[in-house]
């Protein structure tokens, strides 16, 4: 039920946030989805890809340094307030949202996946399924990104 | 000692005649000697090199003498090197120490005397008068460039301003409003006065400042134009460190060739760093001084890694002290930025409180506008890389308020990727000083 991602640090200069981009590239590894937090002097690159841990293998021998997070892929409905309702949901069960971002759009006609980093994503998986909210599986999660 | 209103000659002793001094000298090193050996430390080194106080017959025989370092002071914290009851201190100095701990220096009632004489010296052979007001803009407490010079400018009988250090606005404002003839800071500082009124809308030329005696850190004859032309004063150079005594070790006269030496109070010698044997005539060494009047911590052939070169040849001005030249290194890494010693292993020690290991680093320091500025790049490594924001923000946060607590300063810190900085063999290198370079 969850998805693992990887996370990079990246410094704020030219070539940085190509560098990862190209050995992915050479390794045939397709990049699913990603989101890019950046300060003023740095950055932390997040990606989603199929096979994580060859990734972070040739991410490492490349010289990045690479962590492992654990995601959550939600379905969010695709309208105006879909994200609102799923957002007011995690309130009502007591969770704090660190980051989210989009996975994919249309899937299953009228929703959208997105990923959401909670602190305690065992208890969150519970907690949701309780409230209605659809957390996918690997799986799932993968076929909605069309890998 | 009464000042002659054209003269800026504050002590007579400056002008003695060199085999006149030769004998003072000697007489003084006894003295040292024998004071010297009231303390333990001492004791030990003068018995260690066979030396008794009666066998020094001439200056020279200063070499005889073991020398004196920086860790002999750290090492005998806080005043293991004192040589007179604790009851006769009367004043306690400090310098900054790579452990976070300050060296401490002590002072009777008749080292306070002699060194506002010191003071006196320079300040008057720069033209100070009694009827002037002076702006002191070092840091008052335990450094001793602020109480220093202030004790010089009231023995000339002149009017101290204690401005202390920061809020250049406010310095600015009382320098237009007190109109003081005379400005002491660090060079890097006047600069920085000048360009902060000028953001004001006030012309530093317009000041009304004369003349500035500014020490505490390196500088350049560019530098003394540059602060000449924007504040409209005669800049002068004074040199001095708190293990030897403070500022008033030496100082620059109307000639502004060179900063005499204060021979009659300290016996200084300019050494090959690596052989210890005196340099050549005119030749840049190592300053290693030996103290003649202190009484509460003499100190004997006292390292200072600052190099200089010795001008022995006679000076129009006629005082007869040998003149060093400007300070062109250090025979160490110790640097100076805003006019704070800060030695690269205080970072070091910062980074691995934070840390619990060192992880690699690169210091660099540059100058691009009047204020030093140091960026400390420090690379990330696996077990501190979070996927959270707020961790890796807090981290250089951390490290950040560490440097500034260990070394007194504020320096940036910047996380950079693994394997950015470069390594080498043995040694690496851990500053990059583009202060250094030509512009």
């Amino acid at each position: 039920m969850k998805l693992r991602q990887l996370s990079l640090f990246l410094e704020n200069r030219p070539g940085q946030l190509k560098l990862p981009c190209q050995v992915l590239g050479h390794a045939g590894i397709d990049i699913l989805s990603m989101s890019l937090a950046d300060t003023q002097q740095f950055g932390i690159l997040r990606l989603i890809v199929k096979d994580e841990e060859r990734a972070r293998r040739v991410l490492e021998e490349a010289g990045c340094v690479v962590k492992v997070t654990e995601v959550l892929a939600v379905e969010v409905p695709d309208r105006a307030g879909g994200l609102a309702e799923v957002l007011e949901a995690f309130e009502l069960c007591g969770l704090s949202v660190e980051y989210i971002y989009p996975l994919s759009a249309g899937h299953r006609g009228k929703t959208a996946v997105l990923a959401f980093r909670v602190e305690d994503p065992d208890a969150a998986v519970k907690l949701l399924g309780q409230s209605g909210i659809r957390v996918l599986s690997r799986e799932e999660a993968f076929e909605a990104m069309g890998a | 000692m009464a000042l002659a209103p054209e003269s800026r000659i504050w002590d007579p002793a400056e002008t003695l005649p060199r085999d006149e001094l030769a004998r003072l000298q000697v007489e003084r090193l006894r003295a040292t000697l024998e004071r010297a050996a009231r303390n333990g430390f001492y004791r030990e080194a003068l018995a260690r090199a066979r030396v008794r106080p009666e066998e020094v017959r001439d200056p020279d025989d200063v070499r005889r003498l073991p020398f004196t370092v920086k860790d002999d002071l750290r090492e005998n914290y806080p005043l293991g090197l004192l040589a007179v009851p604790r009851s006769e201190i009367a004043r306690v100095h400090g310098s900054s120490g790579t452990t976070g701990r300050p060296t401490f220096v002590a002072y009777t009632r008749g080292d306070l005397e002699r060194w506002s004489g010191l003071c006196a010296r320079f300040l008057v052979a720069g033209g100070l008068r009694p009827e002037h007001l002076v702006h002191v803009a070092f840091g008052y407490g335990l450094f001793t460039g602020g109480f220093g010079l202030h004790q010089g400018i009231e023995r000339v009988g002149a009017g101290v301003v204690p401005a202390a250090g920061g809020n250049t606005p406010r310095q600015v404002m009382l320098l237009r409003d007190l109109g003081p003839e005379v400005l002491v800071c660090t060079p890097s500082y006047a600069l920085h006065i000048a360009e902060v009124a000028r953001g004001e809308g006030i012309d530093p030329l317009g000041l009304g400042l004369r003349f500035g005696p500014f020490g505490g850190e390196p500088w350049t004859e560019e530098m003394r134009r540059a602060i000449e032309g924007e504040l409209g004063v005669e800049a002068y150079n004074n040199y001095g460190l708190s293990e030897v005594v403070g500022p008033g070790v030496a100082g620059e006269c109307s000639a502004r060739g060179g900063m005499h030496v204060s021979e009659d109070h300290f016996l200084v010698e300019c050494l090959d760093p690596a052989s210890l044997e005196p340099a050549a005539e005119g030749e840049v060494g190592e300053l290693v001084f030996t103290s003649l009047t202190k009484e509460a911590m003499p100190v004997v052939r006292y390292r200072t890694r600052d190099l200089a070169s010795l001008d022995r040849t006679p000076c129009p001005c006629g005082r007869t002290g040998v003149r060093m030249g400007r300070v062109v290194g250090r025979s160490d890494d110790m640097l100076i930025i805003r006019g704070v010693n800060v030695f690269p292993s205080q970072v070091e020690e910062a980074l691995l409180r934070v840390e619990g290991a060192a992880p690699h680093y690169l210091i660099e320091v540059a100058r691009p506008g009047t204020l030093d500025e140091a960026v400390v790049k420090v690379e990330i490594r696996p077990r501190n890389f979070s996927d959270e924001m707020r961790q890796m923000v807090e981290l250089r946060d951390r490290l950040d308020h560490e440097i500034h607590s260990v070394t007194g300063i504020r320096m940036k810190v910047e996380l950079v990727a693994p394997n950015t900085l470069a390594r080498s063999e043995g040694k690496a290198r851990r500053v990059i000083d583009h202060r250094m370079e030509r512009r």
